[in-house]
């Protein structure tokens, strides 16, 4: 069996007292997808948060291709990475917001060039050139010139995609993308994502949008308190759940 | 019945193409009345009283009052700009997760916050009295008298001091910036300081240039204080005049017309900035 792009191991994580994940595994492999859905406050977020290293895990590991992350290890124990080794790390995940985070001072295409110009030091001809194409992709080229306040929600959140693709990810992470949505303006989000998984992107989604699951997710995994309590390919998590969990999320859902 | 309206009742007038009947505003016309009756006494005390309009003309152009508000000006936009290059370290120290930046930046605030002004320029102006050389050891020194002359005491003191205060603006327009912009700029890869200077601080302003300006006419009074250590200011150069030929009040008048002035300049000047930082937000189309 071949090796898994994103490995997750026994993570744990600890607010205070609460314990928003205890113990969770995953393997995510190249060029799949998978939703990850789960009710308000089972840790869906804690957990991309962690890939992502916007948090670091208490305990357990997370390596994508072969860096752990956020940590080294070395003479048995684990030493922090510095704050430079992390940022190097963060560029191979490309992180979409529920609530879009553009910058709003920059136009569509500022936000999108922002990240390879600073970060990556690429050259701004190429640099918009690229981003251009991006915009294009999401269906926003005629948009370039717009500040995030000029843009609708959904438009804001394509421009959040093309600005997570232009630093080239290995994994896309998601976090409900659409929620945040007028219901009318869901659609062409999930239309996006869904050429970008057809394009063979690794993705990670949270999502209640139980359709697009069902339709683009190689798996689904349904989280409670913490805990993957049912993982699988859709039309089993979805369609013939067997833990009672899953069933009552699921049916409070779908009404 | 042919349209498919509301059932209506009758009874009610139609108020169709009836006029407004224009309101007499009483209040306001004896406000004003009173208004003019207190300026016209005002303006009658002033043209009767022990002030010689003439002399008050005549100075008001004089090189050595155009010299002292040049000084003034000069002053008031370096130590500004010092002040505010000391309040982005200090705040973004006092935000730092190292706690020695943190409360080195906390403790220069109540440093320089708790005591007055005044005294800050004359201790730098005075430093000589307590080190007589300064200097890096074995590059370079000199003794202090010389080094600390009233432009450089009177920068160093409003300077630091406006550090201080420029500072707590800064960190409340730091932090008035969402928490999902720092998150966003991590995702992309950027690093604290490059996050800060990219992203934070650009949307800061927007907040932090009301105060700023606010900060800055206090700074353009304040620099009247470096009088006190021979800084050729504005007020500094007129207590020259008067003390030479006892026109106090007429001199006073000629100072503050020039303080008003400049003041009255650096309005439109923060509405630009205002402009300038509010792209991308609905602000900017209003
Ligand atoms: N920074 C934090 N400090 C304290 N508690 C936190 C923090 N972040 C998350 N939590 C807690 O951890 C638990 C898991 O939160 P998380 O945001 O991962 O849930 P979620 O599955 O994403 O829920 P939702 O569907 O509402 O977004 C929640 O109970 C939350 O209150
Ligand atoms: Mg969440």
């Amino acid at each position: 069996m071949s090796k898994p792009l994103l490995a997750i191991r026994d993570v744990t994580k600890t607010f205070g007292l609460y314990q928003a994940l205890r113990g969770v595994s995953l393997d995510v492999f190249q060029g799949k997808v998978l939703c990850l859905i789960g009710g308000s406050g089972s840790g869906k977020t804690t957990l991309l948060r962690c890939v992502n290293q916007i948090i670091q895990p208490d305990s357990g590991g997370i390596w994508l291709e072969d860096d752990l992350l956020g940590r080294r290890h070395e003479g048995g124990k684990l030493h922090r990475l510095p704050e430079r080794e992390i940022a190097r790390q963060r560029l191979k995940t490309g992180m979409v917001f529920q609530r879009f985070n553009l910058f709003p001072h920059l136009t569509a295409l500022g936000n999108v060039m922002e990240g390879p110009v600073q970060v990556q030091g690429r050259d701004k001809a190429s640099a918009r050139k690229d981003a251009m194409e991006l915009l294009s992709r999401v269906g926003l080229a005629d948009k370039a010139g717009n500040y995030p306040s000029q843009l609708s929600g959904g438009q804001q959140q394509r421009v959040a995609i093309a600005r997570a693709l232009a630093m080239r990810p290995k994994l896309m992470l998601f976090d409900e993308p659409t929620s945040a949505l007028d219901p009318e303006l869901v659609g062409e989000v999930l239309a996006v994502m869904r050429e970008l998984a057809r394009s063979g992107m690794t993705m990670m989604v949270v999502t209640h949008e139980l359709g697009f699951a069902r339709e683009v997710a190689d798996s689904v995994a349904f989280m409670d308190s913490g805990s993957i309590v049912e993982y699988g390919p859709p039309a089993q998590i979805l369609g013939a759940p067997t833990e009672k969990r899953t069933r009552d999320f699921l049916s409070a859902v779908i009404i | 019945m042919t349209t498919a309206g509301p059932v209506l009742t009758s009874g009610f007038p139609d108020l169709t193409g009836v006029p407004m009947a224009r309101r007499t505003h009483w209040g306001r016309w004896t406000a004003a009345l009173a208004i003019i009756l207190v300026l016209l006494a005002l303006v009658r005390a002033f043209a009767h009283g022990q002030i010689d309009w003439p002399v008050v003309g005549q100075f008001l152009t004089v090189p050595v009052i155009l010299t002292g508000i040049v000084n003034t000006v000069i002053m008031s936009v370096l130590a500004m700009a010092l002040g505010i290059l000391l309040g982005v370290i200090v705040a973004v120290m006092r935000l730092s997760p190292n706690p020695v930046l943190s409360y080195c930046a906390a403790f220069y605030v109540w440093l320089f916050r708790g005591t007055p002004v005044i005294l800050q320029l004359l201790l730098w102006f005075n430093l000589a009295l307590v080190f007589p050389t300064i200097g890096i050891p074995g590059v370079w020194s000199g003794r202090a008298v010389d080094i600390m002359t009233p432009f450089l005491s009177a920068l160093l003191g409003l300077g630091i001091n406006q550090g201080a205060y420029t500072s707590e603006v800064m960190r409340a327009g730091i932090l008035s910036v969402d928490a999902g912009q720092h998150e966003a700029a991590q995702a992309i890869g950027m690093g604290r300081l490059r996050a800060l200077r990219r992203i934070i601080l650009p949307q800061a302003m927007r907040v932090v240039i009301p105060p700023l300006g606010n900060e800055f006419i206090g700074m353009i009074k304040t620099t009247s204080l470096a009088s006190v250590i021979q800084y050729p200011e504005i007020l500094h150069n007129a207590e020259n005049i008067y003390y030479a030929n006892s026109r106090v009040i007429e001199l006073l008048i000629v100072a503050g017309f020039w303080y008003l002035l400049v003041v009255s300049i650096l309005s439109p000047l923060q509405h630009l900035l205002e402009k300038r930082f509010a792209r991308g937000t609905q602000v900017m189309t209003r």
